[in-house]
C-alpha cells in the first residue's frame, strides 16, 4: 500500500507480531461453554453393508445453494447409498434447464438409476423419458407427487404440499387460532404456495400470506415485524422454512406481539426452540427419509424386483408433526443434522 | 467529470483551512439552486416523499415503534451501503459485498465454534479476513487493471462456493452450529445486535451505528485529505496520480472499508440470529449498490456523498416494510418495490438536472 519500499524483515514484523498474538490469544480464549467440545460424544450410528454388486445412482435435485433442507436430503441418501453399496453421484441445480441437463449427464454416465425431483416436471419430461429409454430406472422424490405417474416413474417418495397444509391447518383449529399469518420466503414457488392454500382450506379462521426475502434475514425480521403491527389480531405466524420461525419468533418480541409461531420443516435449532416453548409445533416431511427410500427404493427394484408405494401410490414421508410431546426423542437425531 | 467532483464537497461547507475559495460562478446562483445541486437532496426529497406517502396509505407507520423497524431494517442496508457509496465515489464497485457479509459470520461462528474459543476470537480473526478479502480486491484490480465489475465478479462468485463448501467441510452441515451459550457472546451481542429504549420504543443498536459511520464518512469526505483522494481517484485516476495523489493506497484501502463494513454487518447478524445460513446473502451487493445509487452516488465515480446513501437505505427500507404496514397483496411485493424504487431515482434525476441547469 505504501509505495516507498521497505527492508523485507520490516515489512514482515507485523505479520510475524500478529501470528504470535494470535496464536497466545487462541491459547487463552477458550470457551467454557457450548462450542465444539460440549457437541462431541454424539456418535453416528452405523450399520452393516450389503453384499449387493456396486452400482452408481445419480441423485438430482433442484436445491438451492446452502439451503438445510437439501442438506439432509443428501445425508439420507448418502446413508442408504453406504449401506447398499451403491456409488452415490449428487448433484443439483435449481434452474429446471439446468437440472435437465445434470440428469442428461447422468444418462451419459450410464448410471444404474436415477432419482430426482421435479420441481418443475415440464422441463424434466423429455430427459426423463430419454433415461426410460436407455433402460435406466427412475423414481421421484420431494416434489411432483400429482405427475410421477403421467411421466412414468417408477415410484415417488415425497409429502404431498396440500395433504400437509390441510393437516397443519387442522391443527390451528385444534389449538384454537384465530389469525394466521403464512409467511413465504420465496415467491411463486409451487410447493410453498400449496402449504399455504392447505393452510387456508382445513383452517376456520383466517389466513394471510406474506411474502418475505428468503435471502436477507434481517429483512425477514422486519417484514414479518411490520405485518403484527399492521395487523396486531394475528395470534399465529406459520412459517414455511425451519430458519424462519426462529427468526418469527424474534419478530413477535420485537412487535410486542402475542402470536406464536408453527412451522413447516425442522432443523436441530428448531427443536431446541420447540423445547423450550418458543416454537409451538412444526410439521416435518422428513427429508432424510426421502433421500434414503429414493435410493433404497432403487437397489430394492435393481437386486430384488420391488416396487415401493406397489407402482401405484406414492410413498408419503409427512405430514409428522413435532410437538412439545415427541420433541425429546426426535431431538436426539436432529442434534446429528439427520432430523 | 472534474468540474463536478470539485463542486460536490465544497459547496454548502466552509472551505477548508488555508485553501481560500471565492468562485464568482458559484455565488451568484441561489441558494436554493446550490442546495439542489448537491447529491443527496434529490433523494432526501424522494425519502420524505415516500416517508410521508406511507404515513397516510399505512397508519400503523404513525406509531414510533414502526420506525424503529422501519430504520433497523435500514441500517442493515445502510451500513453496507457507505463503504459501497465510498468506493463507488472512487470509481469502482465491489459485487463481493453481499456475500462478504456471510463469509465473515461463518468465520467468527465456525471458528469459535469448532475450537470452542471465546467469541471474540472469532469476531477478530473475521475482521481480519474481512479487510484481507477487500484488500485482495484492491491488489488484484490495482495490479491487473482489470474493471472492478470482472474482479469483484470473481471474488463473489468465489466467496458464493467458499462459504458452502467450507461450512460443510467443517460442521457437515449447511449452516453453522450455535453459539449463543458460549463465552463472550453477550458481550459481542451488546456491540453488534443489542436493543436500548427511547421513550417507550425498542430501537436496535445498528441504527445508532449507522448514523454514527455516515457522519465519520461524511467528515472524512469533505473535511480530510482522504477524503480528496477518494474524489480524485474517482474522477480521473491518471490525473490524480500526477498532481500526487496516492492511487494505489486509495483504491485497496477503499475496497478494505467495504471489507470492514461486511464484517460489522456480519457479526450483526451472527449475534442476532445465532447461526448463519451458508447460502445467504446472494444479490444483497445489488441493493447495497442500489441505496448508493439512489443516494446520488454516480456510478461513473467521482461524485456523491454520503449522506445521501443514507437516505437511500432509508427509502429502501421504508418502502419494503411500508408495503407491509399498509397491507397491500403480498404478491405485488417486489413490483411495487420496483415501482417505488425508480419513481424515487427519477425524482432524483429531475432534481439534479433542475438544479444544475444554468
Amino acid at each position: 500500500m505504501d509505495r516507498s519500499s521497505h527492508p523485507r524483515s520490516r515489512r514482515f514484523a507485523p505479520v510475524i507480531a500478529l501470528t504470535a498474538a494470535a496464536a497466545l490469544t487462541l491459547a487463552g480464549c477458550s470457551s467454557s461453554s457450548g462450542g465444539k467440545k460440549s457437541e462431541e460424544g454424539a456418535a453416528n450410528a452405523s450399520a452393516g453393508k450389503a453384499t449387493t454388486p456396486r452400482m452408481t445412482v445419480a441423485l438430482v435435485t433442484h436445491q438451492a445453494p446452502g439451503d438445510t433442507f437439501w442438506d439432509t436430503v443428501r445425508k439420507g441418501a448418502e446413508a442408504a447409498a453406504a449401506k447398499d453399496n451403491i456409488k452415490l453421484v449428487y448433484s443439483a441445480d435449481p434452474n429446471a434447464g439446468n437440472q435437465a441437463n445434470l440428469v442428461q449427464n447422468a444418462i451419459d454416465q450410464k448410471v444404474d438409476g436415477i432419482a430426482v425431483t421435479l420441481a418443475k416436471p415440464d422441463a424434466l419430461k423429455g430427459v426423463i423419458g430419454k433415461a426410460e429409454k436407455a433402460g435406466i430406472p427412475v423414481v421421484g422424490l420431494n416434489s411432483g407427487l400429482s405427475e410421477w405417474k403421467q411421466l412414468n416413474l417408477l415410484e415417488f417418495f415425497g409429502q404431498d404440499e396440500s395433504v400437509a397444509g390441510e393437516a397443519f391447518g387442522k391443527k390451528l383449529n385444534e389449538v384454537g387460532a384465530k389469525n394466521v399469518l403464512c409467511v413465504m420466503q420465496e415467491q411463486g414457488n409451487v410447493g410453498l404456495t400449496q402449504r399455504c392454500d392447505g393452510v387456508a382450506k382445513t383452517f376456520e379462521g383466517k389466513v394471510d400470506p406474506q411474502n418475505v426475502n428468503g435471502t436477507d434475514m434481517p429483512a425477514v425480521k422486519s417484514t414479518i415485524t411490520a405485518k403484527l403491527k399492521q395487523d396486531p389480531s394475528i395470534d399465529y405466524v406459520v412459517t414455511l422454512g425451519a430458519p424462519f420461525a426462529l427468526t418469527a419468533v424474534q419478530s413477535v418480541a420485537d412487535a410486542g406481539s402475542k402470536a406464536k409461531v408453527a412451522t413447516f420443516d425442522l432443523n436441530k435449532d428448531l427443536i431446541k426452540a420447540i423445547k423450550a416453548g418458543d416454537i409451538q409445533f412444526a410439521v416435518d416431511q422428513q427429508p432424510y427419509l426421502q433421500g434414503y427410500l429414493a435410493v433404497d427404493g432403487l437397489w430394492l427394484y435393481k437386486n430384488n424386483g420391488n416396487y415401493s408405494g406397489g407402482g401405484e401410490q406414492p410413498v408419503l414421508t409427512g405430514p409428522a408433526f413435532v410437538d412439545k410431546s415427541n420433541v425429546d426423542r426426535i431431538g436426539e437425531f436432529a442434534a446429528k443434522g439427520t432430523r | 467529470m472534474s468540474m463536478t467532483q470539485q463542486a460536490a464537497p465544497a459547496v454548502d461547507t466552509p472551505p477548508a483551512p488555508g485553501q481560500k475559495q471565492s468562485d464568482g460562478r458559484t455565488r451568484q446562483r441561489p441558494l436554493a439552486l446550490r442546495l439542489l445541486a448537491r447529491p443527496e437532496v434529490g433523494v432526501f426529497l424522494g425519502a420524505v416523499a415516500v416517508l410521508v406517502f406511507f404515513l397516510f396509505a399505512a397508519p400503523p407507520v404513525r406509531d414510533g415503534s414502526s420506525m424503529a423497524n422501519i430504520l433497523y431494517q435500514s441500517s442493515t442496508i445502510g451500513i453496507m451501503a457507505l463503504p459501497v457509496a465510498l468506493l463507488m465515489i472512487g470509481g469502482e464497485f465491489d459485487l463481493s459485498a453481499g456475500v462478504a457479509v456471510i463469509t465473515s459470520a461463518l468465520t467468527a461462528s465456525m471458528l469459535s465454534y469448532q475450537l470452542t474459543l471465546n467469541v471474540w476470537v472469532g469476531v477478530i480473526v473475521a475482521l481480519i479476513v474481512s479487510l484481507a478479502i477487500g484488500a485482495f480486491n484492491g491488489w488484484l484490480l490495482v495490479k491487473t487493471g482489470l474493471p472492478s465489475f470482472l474482479v469483484t465478479l470473481g471474488t463473489f462468485l468465489i466467496l458464493q462456493g467458499v462459504n458452502l463448501a467450507i461450512t460443510k467441510l467443517v460442521t457437515g452441515n449447511v449452516a453453522t452450529d450455535d453459539i449463543s451459550d458460549m463465552d463472550g457472546f453477550a458481550q459481542a451481542q451488546k456491540l453488534f445486535a443489542s436493543t436500548f429504549e427511547v421513550g417507550g420504543v425498542n430501537v436496535k443498536i445498528t441504527v445508532v451505528w449507522w448514523l454514527a459511520f455516515a457522519a465519520l464518512a461524511t467528515w472524512v469526505l469533505l473535511r480530510t485529505k482522504y477524503g480528496n483522494w477518494i474524489f480524485a481517484v474517482g474522477g480521473n485516476k491518471h490525473s490524480a496520480r500526477a498532481v500526487g495523489v496516492p492511487v494505489t493506497f486509495t483504491k485497496i484501502s477503499l475496497f478494505m472499508l467495504v471489507g470492514f463494513g461486511a464484517w460489522f454487518v456480519g457479526m450483526h447478524q451472527l449475534f442476532s440470529f445465532n447461526t448463519v445460513q451458508s447460502g445467504e446473502g446472494v444479490g444483497q451487493e445489488l441493493i447495497y449498490i442500489a441505496a448508493a445509487v439512489i443516494g446520488g452516488c454516480l456510478l461513473t465515480g467521482g461524485y456523491g456523498s454520503a449522506i445521501g446513501p443514507v437516505f437511500g437505505a432509508f427509502m429502501f427500507g421504508m418502502v419494503q416494510q411500508g408495503i407491509v404496514y399498509a397491507g397491500w397483496n403480498p404478491d405485488w411485493f417486489k413490483a411495487f418495490l420496483g415501482v417505488m424504487l425508480l419513481g424515487a431515482v427519477l425524482i432524483n434525476l429531475w432534481v439534479q438536472r433542475t438544479a444544475t441547469r444554468r
